[in-house]
């Protein structure tokens, strides 16, 4: 025993590298494993309010971009107004607000942190458990489709980039409704996305929009993502790979909208049981 | 002594500072990521124990990390070039080794020794990174890609900081 120590002892820098590599190996893979807030992330205290100070020095310089944007939205928006509608409503049968029920609501919330670069990219919004996010929420802009919470704490919550090897994205073609998983891909820029699976029938041409499909829990459907760009058949697959040409500007986010999905619950709950069920018929 | 160690402090910050809100804004797409902070593991004095180099290494990682969103990648890749400092000073030993006082920058030993000494560290802290980050073999290449094009400009921006940083010394 008495050996073994001082053995240690005089070997203790390579004992104390090793011991400090898995240390950093465990945190990496803990990391990995479980997407919950591990006590040093972005969402920490400290780092995200010096990282809000400087987005928020950054926002000046992008003010006129979001101004535009805004103002964009705000004419969309205000074409959706009953108002709007004055005219040819006279003549229709106006349903009740029984015949209708939301489904989605949105929060606003400002991007305090942001990458583009990196293999796996992370976003920082400035909303929390007490704004009433939680995780797995959707995260889009006016333009279309940012990504989704991956934790949450009290005022902050960091959100899985599009731009993230392990983002996947039920999509469809909003034409004809044929709809494959989109991912970021090897060779993807910060402005591009891979859509695959899609059916060697359909016909595709380049400028074709691409959205959300209606099988995500997530994202509401219809949610733009894209544009066609290039279509390949890779040899030996009866399938296209498209390129996608992302509609949301990845390097100009500042503010952005999450999503909830208020049947969510509901819908789960229901999958779930008949999941159950039918493997106790089995 | 005390002033090695204040000096050593301020830097420790002003890199992480300079690193987390001036570098990490600065895109240059996806193949050029420069970690400049690395200067702290390469200029930290000869004497320094080495234990400590190993702890220092590890905090400066995690406190990257932390600005990052990455959790112990850059601590593992710092920790790494902490270790592997020692040895390879002792390749680059002037024949009659180092003297007391003397600190592993430009002004000391030279512009050659300094380009050779750092690449070697920056190319390996690159490496270690990049490749934990991707954690698979199968973007082998175009990862290697990503590590010599930023470690190129991280030596670059080094180099420059440096001559900056002795400018400052000899009004002192």
């Amino acid at each position: 025993m008495r050996n073994l120590f001082l053995f240690i002892w005089r070997n203790y820098f390579i004992f104390l590298f090793l011991l400090l590599e898995t240390l950093c190996v465990y945190l990496i893979v803990q990391n990995n494993n479980f997407q919950r807030a591990s006590f040093v992330n972005s969402s920490n205290s400290i780092s995200a309010s010096i990282l809000e100070a400087s987005a928020n020095v950054k926002e000046y310089f992008y003010l006129k971009d979001a101004n535009e944007k805004l103002a964009k939205e705000n004419a969309e928006l205000r074409g959706k107004l009953m108002v709007s509608y004055a005219v040819s409503l006279n003549d229709v049968h106006i349903s009740h607000d029984t015949s209708f029920h939301q489904k989605y609501t949105f929060t606003s919330a400002k991007v305090v942190n942001n990458s583009t670069n990196r293999r796996n990219n992370y976003l920082t919004l400035n909303k929390g458990s007490k704004q009433g996010i939680k995780n797995n929420m959707a995260v889009i802009t006016s333009l279309g489709v940012v990504g989704q919470v991956k934790d949450v704490t009290d005022n902050f919550c960091t959100v899985m980039s599009l731009l993230n090897s392990k983002t996947t994205i039920s999509s469809k073609i909003k034409k004809d409704g044929s709809y494959g998983p989109l991912s970021w891909d090897e060779g993807d820029d910060f402005s591009m996305a891979t859509l695959h699976d899609i059916p060697t029938h359909v016909r595709l041409i380049p400028g074709d929009t691409i959205v959300t499909s209606a099988y995500s829990l997530t994202f509401p459907e219809n949610i733009m993502i894209g544009t066609v760009e290039s279509y390949v058949q890779k040899s030996g697959q009866y399938f296209y790979t498209v390129k996608v040409k992302l509609s949301t500007d990845f390097k100009k986010l500042s503010h952005v909208y999450i999503v909830t999905n208020i049947m969510k619950g509901e819908q789960e709950e229901l999958e779930k049981k008949s999941e159950t069920d039918s493997k106790i018929n089995q | 002594m005390v002033n090695t160690i204040g000096r050593n402090i301020i830097r420790f910050f002003v890199l992480v500072l300079v690193q987390v809100l001036v570098i990490k804004n600065i895109e240059l797409g996806r193949f050029i990521n420069p970690f400049v902070y690395v200067l702290f593991m390469i200029v930290l004095p000869f004497e320094t124990p080495k234990w400590m180099l190993l702890i220092i290494g590890f905090i400066l990682g995690l406190t990257i990390d932390m600005f990052y969103d990455t959790m112990g990648m850059h601590a593992a890749a710092c920790v790494f070039i902490a270790f592997v400092r020692p040895s390879v000073l002792n390749w680059f030993s002037p024949r009659e080794g180092y003297e007391f006082g003397m600190q592993p920058t430009i002004q000391y030993l030279g512009v050659p020794w300094f380009l050779s000494y750092s690449a070697i560290l920056i190319v390996l802290h690159h490496f270690v990174l990049f490749f934990i980050e991707v954690f698979r073999f199968s973007e082998f290449f175009s990862t290697l890609l990503r590590v010599i094009i930023s470690s190129i400009f991280t030596l670059l921006l080094v180099v420059v900081s440096q001559y900056l940083f002795n400018k400052q010394k000899e009004e002192e």
